[in-house]
C-alpha cells in the first residue's frame, strides 16, 4: 500500500489552499496520507492542515532555520522525512517548484512535474509544451515518486470531518548556511487570491497602461474577483509579476474568467484552460483567444467594462 | 570568474505542436528549433556579468545530437567565449542533465552556473534545483534580479506571493525568469566572429555519467478541446448569458 508525504505551503501561519489540492491527489493515489510542516512554529499551520479530508497525521518540524523556507534547507529535512514513504508529493506553486526537485535530487530519483491525473500509484498524466500535448509517464515501482500536483487540475479536499493527530518529529540533517532569506515584498490586497478565486478578471496588453488597469480592479471589486493579466501586461509594468497567468506565472481554474484586451497567445492560454466559463473581450475579432472563450464579445473595454458596471448595479 | 549556461535547443515557441495521432510522441519533424528561451535570458545574464567585469569567461554547454553545433554557434555569436558540446543523440531527462553538468563543473570550475527555469519542450522545471542539490551549492530560480560580489550573489526572485531576495554564497546555481533582461540581437559581424570560438565535443558516455532517465513516457495525447463558444454582442447579452450560466 502507498504511504505518501505532502509537503504543507504556508506563509504567515496559514496554510496555502494549495496543499488541500495536494492531499486530493494523493487520495487517488490511495493509502496513508501525513502532511510534513516545517516551520519555525508550526502550531496553527499544522490544526489546518489536521483538518483536511483524507490526511491520516500531520508532522511537524520545528526549527529556527524553517521561519522562512528555502529549498536548500528545507529539502535536506524532507530528504530525511520521505524514508518509508512511497510518494512524496508538493504543490506546483512557485515554491513547490523551487523545493521537490531538490528533494528528488537528493533522494536520487526522476521527479514528475505537474500532475493533471493519477493513473495508478505510479502512472501520472503531465502537460508538456505549453500543454500542447498531455503525457502519461510511469514511475519506477522501486523508487520514491516525487512530484509536483498541478493545483488547477485538483478541487481542494474538504476540511471539515477530519482531525489528525499531529507529531512533532525531529529530523537529524545537518543544514547548510549558504543560502540566506533577505526580505519577501507582497503586494498587500484584500482581493481574493488569484489562485484559488472563484472568479477572475484578467486584462492584456489592451489595457494600455498601468493607471488604465484601475478599471480592471474596479470591475472586479464589483464581481468579487480575483485579478490576473497576461505576460504583455506585466511586461509593460502595469501590473506586477505575480499577477502573471499563463506558461511561466499562475495556472489557474476559476469558474469564470474574463479576459480584457488579452489577444490569447498559447502561452497565456494554457494558464486557463481548466476555467469553468472563459469569457473574452478583445476589439480584434481575430484575436485567438475567441477560438476558446465560450463566450465572445468584440469590442472596446473601455465602453464595454462600464456598461457591465452600470448593468451589475 | 567564469559563468557555465546551460543552453538547450528547444522546438520554437511560436511552434504549436502536435500529437501525432497515434499517440507515439510528438510530430517535431521539421519544425523550427531556436534557443530556448530562458537560456537565452541565461546567456545575456552571463555577458552582461562580463561585461560588468564580474567574469571573465562565459561558457555555454549544448547536449545533443551532431547538428546542435549550428544552435551552439548562435550562441558564441551572442558573445560566450567557448562553448561545450556534450554529443549524445537521446534526450535527456532533467536528473540525467543535472548530473551531466555535475561532472562539467568538476571540471571548469565555475563560480556561477546560470540555467532557465524551464525548458519549454518537457517544461519539467527542474535541472537547475536538481543541480544545486547534487553540488551541494545554494540555488536561486526564478530570478528577475541578478548581482555579484563580495563572493555571493543578490537574487530577486519572482514567487507566487510577490518578490523574494536571497543571498546566495559562491559557487551558486541561478535560474532565470522572464523579467530578468532582455537578450541582444545577434549582429552579422558576430556571426563571422563565432566562427573561429572553439566548441569542445565531449562524448556523453566517456563522461561516466549514471543515467537518472528513470521515467517512462507511455502515451502522447492533445489536449482536450474546449468547444466552440458563442458570441455576444453587447455588455446586455453578455450579462444575460452570464446569468443563464449562473455565473451572476
Amino acid at each position: 500500500m502507498s504511504k505518501i508525504l505532502v509537503i504543507a505551503e504556508h506563509l504567515d501561519g496559514a496554510l496555502n489552499p494549495a496543499t488541500a489540492r495536494c492531499v486530493a491527489a494523493a487520495k487517488v493515489v490511495g493509502g496513508d496520507i501525513d502532511v510534513l510542516v516545517l516551520a519555525e512554529q508550526a502550531g496553527e499551520v499544522a490544526n489546518q492542515a489536521a483538518k483536511l479530508d483524507g490526511v491520516s497525521r500531520v508532522l511537524t518540524v520545528e526549527r529556527a532555520e524553517n521561519a522562512h523556507l528555502l529549498a536548500a534547507t528545507a529539502a535536506p529535512q524532507i530528504a530525511k522525512a520521505a524514508e518509508g514513504y512511497s510518494h512524496v508529493f508538493g504543490a506546483s506553486t512557485t515554491s513547490g517548484k523551487d523545493l521537490m526537485p531538490r528533494v528528488a535530487a537528493l533522494l536520487g530519483v526522476a521527479q514528475v512535474s505537474d500532475i493533471m491525473s493519477v493513473e495508478s500509484s505510479h502512472s501520472f498524466t503531465r502537460p508538456i509544451y505549453a500543454g500542447n500535448a498531455i503525457i502519461t509517464v510511469e514511475a519506477p515501482a522501486d523508487q520514491t515518486v516525487v512530484a509536483t500536483v498541478r493545483t488547477a487540475s485538483w478541487p481542494a479536499v474538504g476540511n471539515a470531518d477530519n482531525a489528525a493527530p499531529a507529531e512533532a518529529l525531529s529530523v537529524d540533517a545537518e543544514l547548510p548556511s549558504h543560502t540566506r532569506f533577505v526580505e519577501l515584498k507582497q503586494d498587500k490586497s484584500d482581493r481574493p487570491d488569484l489562485q484559488s478565486a472563484p472568479r477572475v478578471i484578467s486584462g492584456g496588453r489592451g489595457v494600455g497602461s498601468k493607471e488604465n488597469f484601475e478599471i480592471i480592479f474596479k470591475l472586479a471589486d464589483k464581481l468579487n474577483a480575483g485579478v490576473g493579466a497576461s505576460r504583455a501586461a506585466v511586461d509593460a509594468g502595469y501590473v506586477p509579476n505575480d499577477m502573471q497567468v499563463g506558461q511561466t506565472g499562475k495556472i489557474i481554474a476559476p469558474e469564470l474568467y474574463m479576459a480584457f484586451g488579452i489577444s490569447g497567445a498559447i502561452q497565456h492560454l494554457t494558464g486557463i484552460k481548466d476555467a469553468g466559463t472563459i469569457v473574452a473581450i478583445n476589439k480584434d475579432a481575430d484575436a485567438p483567444i475567441f477560438e476558446i472563450a465560450d463566450i465572445g464579445l468584440v469590442g472596446d473595454l473601455f465602453k464595454v467594462i462600464p456598461e457591465l458596471e452600470a448593468a451589475l448595479g | 570568474m567564469k559563468i557555465l549556461v546551460g543552453y538547450k535547443r528547444v522546438v520554437d515557441y511560436n511552434v504549436r505542436v502536435q500529437v501525432k495521432p497515434d499517440g507515439s510522441g510528438v510530430a517535431t519533424e521539421g519544425v523550427k528549433l531556436s534557443a530556448n528561451p530562458f537560456d537565452d535570458i541565461a546567456l545575456e545574464e552571463a555577458l552582461r556579468l562580463r561585461e560588468q567585469g564580474v567574469a571573465e569567461e562565459v561558457v555555454i554547454v549544448g547536449i545533443g545530437p551532431a547538428d546542435l553545433t549550428a544552435h551552439l554557434r548562435n550562441g558564441l555569436a551572442m558573445g560566450a567565449n567557448r562553448a561545450i558540446h556534450v554529443t549524445t543523440d537521446a534526450p535527456l531527462q532533467p536528473l540525467t542533465a543535472a548530473r551531466t553538468f555535475l561532472k562539467l563543473i568538476e571540471k571548469e570550475e565555475p563560480g556561477l552556473v546560470i540555467l532557465g527555469k524551464q525548458a519549454i519542450d518537457d517544461d519539467a522545471n527542474q535541472t537547475g534545483q536538481m543541480l544545486a542539490a547534487l553540488w551541494g551549492r545554494p540555488q536561486a530560480t526564478f530570478a528577475s534580479k541578478l548581482s555579484v560580489g563580495d563572493g555571493k550573489a543578490t537574487v530577486t526572485r519572482e514567487v507566487d506571493a510577490g518578490l523574494e531576495t536571497i543571498e546566495a554564497e559562491l559557487p551558486a546555481v541561478v535560474t532565470t525568469d522572464l523579467r530578468l533582461n532582455e537578450p541582444r540581437f545577434i549582429k552579422l559581424p558576430d556571426i563571422m566572429k563565432a566562427k573561429s570560438k572553439p566548441i569542445d565535443a565531449i562524448d556523453f558516455d566517456s563522461l561516466g555519467v549514471t543515467s537518472g532517465d528513470h521515467l517512462t513516457t507511455t502515451h502522447y495525447a492533445p489536449p482536450p478541446k474546449r468547444s466552440k463558444g458563442v458570441m455576444v454582442n453587447d455588455a446586455a447579452e453578455l450579462i444575460d448569458a452570464l446569468k443563464q450560466k449562473g455565473l451572476l
